[in-house]
């Protein structure tokens, strides 16, 4: 599998997320934003941090970067683009995913372990996972609080759009367990054709032996399976 | 020179916490009759030209395009001469 990390002002997970491919066996590439070739990957990350400081909104000016215009154009033309944390932000606001990512209801940073349970299979992120696995996965954002239009929300619903819940251990997806307001408890979603993923937990934290939990690890041997090749 | 004075502003049906926050602060200073408090942005850009018309579509455009985010923010502005 090739992947393509792209690299942002102010990024801050792009080398964790190479690490995490490379020490899997792929061949895998950082790229800098103001670059204009993806160099043919197979798969596309942007990786959480502050890109551009957050300024204005986050996201919002890291849509006008070069390499943007490239990342579009695979997304359309079905390429897989996985946005974690910041690089969700960067999809909404690209508009190749729905809805926009709030300040947290409660005003702060948080960083900590959340559980999420997986709401689909019917993605390459998450194919042969069980719906209703409970990954243990950590967050770390003040802006992740998803919002979408009623209509909006509903489309999510009705097209199976909704890949990750925010919930407690046992699975429950309940208020308790939301820990910046989302709509829905929505940690994850896909665009309509299902290649473009954006995600606020972060799975390449949690993808080597050396942390506390593994469980990123299912995301990305479900990315291998899709691909044929394996770790 | 013109100056856009533009207001961005979460829609009315999008929550604020930052205006909820700053609501309870106020209670507690003793604005017992704050009912809201909404945050907004508010930017200012000087143009060259004194045409307004010209000004006005890349306000507009600007608008659209980079300074307000349409599924949750509306924005609205005035010119005024420097």
């Amino acid at each position: 599998m090739r992947v393509s990390v792209v690299t942002f002002p102010g990024s801050n997970c792009d080398h964790d997320a190479y690490e995490v491919f490379h020490a899997r066996g792929h061949e895998t590439s950082l790229i800098w934003h103001k670059d204009q070739d993806l160099h043919q990957p197979d798969l596309v990350i942007l990786p959480g941090g502050f890109s551009f400081g957050d300024y204005l909104r986050c996201g919002a000016l890291a849509r006008f970067s070069p390499i943007v215009k490239a990342v579009v154009d695979f997304a359309q033309n079905g390429g897989l683009v996985m946005g974690i944390c910041n690089g969700f932000q960067i999809l909404t606001e690209t508009g190749l995913l729905p809805g926009t990512l709030l300040m947290n209801q409660g005003l702060r940073f948080v960083c900590k372990h959340q559980y999420l349970r997986v709401e689909t299979a019917d993605t390459p992120y998450t194919q042969g996972i069980l719906p209703g696995t409970v990954l243990d996965i950590p967050i770390a954002h003040k802006e992740g609080n998803f919002f979408i239009s009623p209509d909006g929300l509903k489309a999510l619903q009705d097209n199976d759009q909704i890949v990750f819940r925010y919930c407690d251990a046992e699975g429950d997806v309940c208020e308790f367990a939301n820990p910046n307001g989302a709509l829905d408890n929505i940690a994850g979603i896909v665009n309509k054709n299902r290649n473009v993923l954006g995600m606020m937990p972060h799975p390449e934290r949690a993808a080597t032996d050396s942390v506390v939990t593994d469980d990123g690890k299912q995301i990305f041997a479900a990315l291998e399976s899709y691909f044929g090749c394996c770790a | 020179m013109l100056k856009a004075k533009i207001f961005v502003q979460l829609k009315p049906s999008v929550l604020d916490p930052q205006g909820k926050a700053v609501t309870n602060s106020l209670h507690h200073l003793g604005f017992s009759g704050v009912r809201e408090t909404r945050i907004s942005k508010y930017i200012e850009i000087c143009f060259e030209t004194t045409d307004r018309d010209a000004v006005t579509r890349d306000t507009e455009k600007i608008c659209n395009t980079l300074l307000a985010n349409p599924n949750t923010e509306t924005y609205h502005y005035e010119l005024e001469e420097v």
